[in-house]
């Protein structure tokens, strides 16, 4: 099957980012398909390449990481809600006169329209939030 | 330039239902959902709005905001007209628990029971829930 996957939650505060990359890890594992993950909300927080957890603590940003590039998953942030939040890539950063780039290398910021050809072509569009 | 949404998954209808749970203001779910409303009615889909618990607040008359320093966002339930959207429906259990009426409301609405409701979800391609 296809999946889509929206996490509209931050990391650590919420478990819905870890909810999602469990239910990733276990679909891919399944021979099902992820074709896009798309961060919303307070979600776009899980792209912060700046994130540096306790050592004995899972490291959301990294697990996302590790796991797009071994199954080259597309992953999505959300340009406004990105902004909103202090999340920019290198471009963005440049464009606003900003001094640094935070956004971990396998995510990509991209607008809404994302979100819903996720929903159109996915056979399954499944939410992770609060 | 043509926008992302203007040249990905043409001619693909689904039927998207947009689950408004939450207060207007609070935390920033309904500005940002109702941001995802207006870019999927934007790919020519079949949306619906439903709002339940909290949620039923968003389509209150009389919001005033200047207090609390945000923008008062809820003329734009007014122009989902414009963009074709008209189903909006409303849980009544919801709205009689928080003393209100179709009257209190600022856009014409369906009022529904939590089984109709649920009918209504399993008839739906993607239900996302904010």
């Amino acid at each position: 099957m296809k999946f889509g996957i929206l996490i509209n939650e931050g990391p650590f505060t919420h478990q819905a980012a870890d909810s999602a990359y469990q239910f990733a890890k276990a679909a891919i594992a399944g021979g099902h398909e992820i074709f896009r993950v798309f961060f919303y909300h307070d979600g776009v927080n899980n792209a912060s390449d700046y994130s540096v957890p306790p050592q004995d603590d899972r490291n959301v940003t990294d697990n996302w990481v590790k796991l797009a590039e071994a199954n080259k998953i597309d992953m999505v942030v959300c340009i406004a809600a990105a902004q909103r939040r202090g999340l920019l890539d290198a471009n963005e950063a440049q464009r606003q006169g900003k001094r640094g780039d935070n956004i971990a290398p396998v995510f990509r910021i991209s607008g809404l329209g994302q979100l819903v050809e996720a929903g159109i072509e996915c056979d399954r569009l499944l939410t992770f939030g609060d | 330039m043509a926008e992302p949404w203007e040249e990905q998954s043409e001619g693909t209808v689904k039927k998207f239902m947009f689950v408004n749970r939450k207060a207007p203001y609070g935390t920033i779910y309904a500005l940002e959902s109702l941001e995802v409303v207006l870019i999927t009615a934007a790919f020519d889909q079949d949306v619906s709005l439903v709002f339940t618990d909290d949620g039923v607040f968003q389509i209150k008359k009389g919001q005033s905001t200047a207090g609390i320093g945000m923008k008062n966002f809820s003329p734009t339930y007014r122009a989902l007209e414009g963009y074709d959207i008209e189903k909006l429906y409303v849980d009544k259990e919801s709205l009689d628990a928080r003393g209100l009426t179709a009257a209190d409301l600022i856009v014409d609405v369906e009022i529904l029971s939590r089984q109709q409701l649920a009918d209504l979800m399993n008839e739906q391609d993607v239900v996302m829930s904010f």
